[in-house]
């Protein structure tokens, strides 16, 4: 029993010297400002510092400032195009394209994937065809897409969900192949049947796995967006950068590239949140 | 036959002919060859061996975790044909659900067999106090010691509440200083449940300071078994002249001393 005592002291003390390092950190917080601007800096130094050379470039002239426009004109021209309204339907309609073929990726994907990671003769059967789909180009493929489906929405939607869909799918269903078998075996232990297994230990442990499949998507369907919007299309953000180039708009053309890479950012934290709240247990890396 | 069973004990394990044979590389081993054993209810019987001797195999079998390839298995005269409810295995690593707190890991083994989550969780809560860790119901496993750990694992098979314990090198994993409290440990909650236990071990002190008799397997298959009695009063000590006498005897079993 004293063991044990001392086993949960180790625990709680862990807890406490961890709460006095906070603490400390707290203190040191409070008694030089600096460090905290330290700890900003060393985190986001380097992106000010480019931001910051940008600036000074194309004001000052060390390059053509037509081309690569300084920042506050590059902002200016943002908020014009948001808050003016130019570009919102461009917004819209690209966060559609994206957004339906994302989730229809996702219904699609992370049922078949969680099927195929658990009978190994699916999976067998399919994986050929799956790897052959997934090495071919989505990009060269959608000239095949433009045929079947048309010009319209159809072709672009069908694309990125075509290359969305393999991340997800292939991360899914290695999730559930990498369940460790003998936590399996502990639930059969207790006389779980093949269900229960699959709903009490099979989904919860592909989780962390899944969601690396859904910030690859993620990325593949707005890297897809772009090139479908600036092969075919008349709206949209890929759309606008390409049109802003050709009528040498280069603010506006900065103002809707700096949006996509917003846009990237922020779908990727969501997740990245969603991920956090979804699995505390494991490690999440952003 | 042995004597047997009074009617409010159960747990009595009547192994007769076991054979059981694995195909590695193509080529057929037989593990396990016209094994008999008996096991009486109650009792705690801890089982070593040399490495490969089938002590593990033959605790599978038991659990229902592997099929026998010939013989019967019968629990309190009933032969099994699979894992069973008055069967619970606890393992070398601890198994528990990374992404559930202690309390659910506890509460597991009551919620697949049907109970629902708050009478489960009611005797979870029963069982972490009595495994000694009533103030980590809401810890996750990874914020656990291995020994810790291990005591969810205890205290999940004994939220069944087994008639039979079925134990595989349950403290192979832990240092020395933190098995010899769970060894303890074992040894109370084996008396306070009143099940019966069989532990596979390759710790010869272990095996004589919980078993009520230790069955050493032989080295060559189909050999003669051989049991042990350990006929010493609980709690034990470990440095007592029987207690050593004992462990050197197990020792000469396998040619050590």
């Amino acid at each position: 029993m004293t063991l044990q005592n001392t086993e949960k002291a180790i625990l709680i003390g862990d807890g406490r010297r961890s709460f006095r390092r906070s603490f400390r950190a707290n203190v040191e917080i409070l008694n030089h400002p600096i460090s905290l601007v330290g700890r900003f800096l060393s985190r986001y130094g380097v992106l000010l510092g480019f931001l910051l050379l940008w600036q000074v470039a194309s004001h000052v002239g060390w390059f053509n400032s037509a081309v690569l426009p300084p920042l506050d004109t590059i902002l200016v021209a943002l908020w014009n195009g948001v808050v003016g309204g130019a570009l919102l339907d461009d917004i819209a309609i690209s966060l559609q394209r994206s957004g339906i073929a994302f989730l229809a990726a996702v219904v699609v994907a992370i049922p078949i994937g969680l099927f195929m990671g658990q009978i190994r003769a699916v999976d067998r059967a399919l994986d050929p065809i799956l790897q052959l789909f997934r090495q071919t180009s989505a990009l060269a493929l959608y000239p095949v897409f433009i045929l079947l489906l048309g010009l319209g929405e159809a072709s672009k939607v069908f694309v990125i969900f075509w290359a969305t869909l393999f991340p997800l799918l292939l991360n899914t269903t290695s999730g559930v192949k990498e369940v460790d078998p003998k936590l399996i075996e502990m639930a059969r232990v207790y006389g779980a049947s093949r269900l229960t297994v699959f709903r009490r230990v099979v989904i919860p442990a592909a989780i962390p796995s899944i969601f690396v499949g859904l910030r690859l998507s993620a990325t593949t369907a707005l890297l897809l967006l772009i090139a479908s919007e600036m092969i075919g299309a008349n709206s949209g953000i890929g759309f606008q950068v390409m049109n802003a180039q050709y009528n040498f708009q280069i603010p506006l053309m900065f103002a809707a590239i700096f949006l996509l890479a917003l846009l990237g950012l922020i779908v990727n934290y969501a997740l990245v949140l969603l991920q956090k709240r979804l699995c505390q247990w494991s490690e999440v890396s952003n | 036959m042995m004597t047997l069973a009074s009617d409010n004990v159960r747990g009595q394990v009547t192994v007769r002919d076991l054979t059981k044979t694995f195909t590695i590389n193509q080529k057929a081993l037989t593990v396990l060859k016209g094994f008999n054993l008996d096991i009486r209810p109650g009792e705690c019987l801890t089982i070593v061996g040399a490495s490969g001797s089938g002590k593990t195999t033959l605790l599978r079998v038991l659990a229902g975790l592997e099929a026998a390839d010939g013989g019967d298995v019968q629990i309190d005269g009933r032969s099994i044909t699979g894992v069973g409810r008055e069967r619970a295995v606890i393992f070398q690593e601890p198994r528990l659900l990374p992404w559930l707190t202690v309390l659910g890991n506890v509460a597991f083994g009551l919620e697949v067999r049907g109970e629902p989550r708050k009478q489960a969780e009611e005797w979870a809560r029963r069982y972490i106090s009595l495994v000694g860790l009533g103030d980590f119901g809401d810890a996750y496993p990874k914020q656990l010691s291995g020994g810790m750990a291990q005591r969810v694992g205890i205290a999940r098979a004994l939220t069944v509440q087994p008639e039979i314990l079925l134990l595989d090198e349950p403290l192979g994993a832990l240092d020395a200083m933190t098995k010899i409290t769970m060894q303890e440990e074992l040894t109370r909650i084996w008396s306070e449940e009143r099940v019966t236990m069989v532990v596979v071990t390759h710790d010869l002190e272990e095996a004589v300071y919980l078993g009520d008799r230790v069955l050493v397997l032989p080295k060559e298959r189909g050999g003669a078994i051989r049991f042990l009695d350990i006929d010493l009063p609980r709690p034990r000590d470990r440095s007592e002249p029987r207690f050593v006498k004992y462990r050197e005897d197990l020792l000469r079993e396998f040619g050590l001393h």
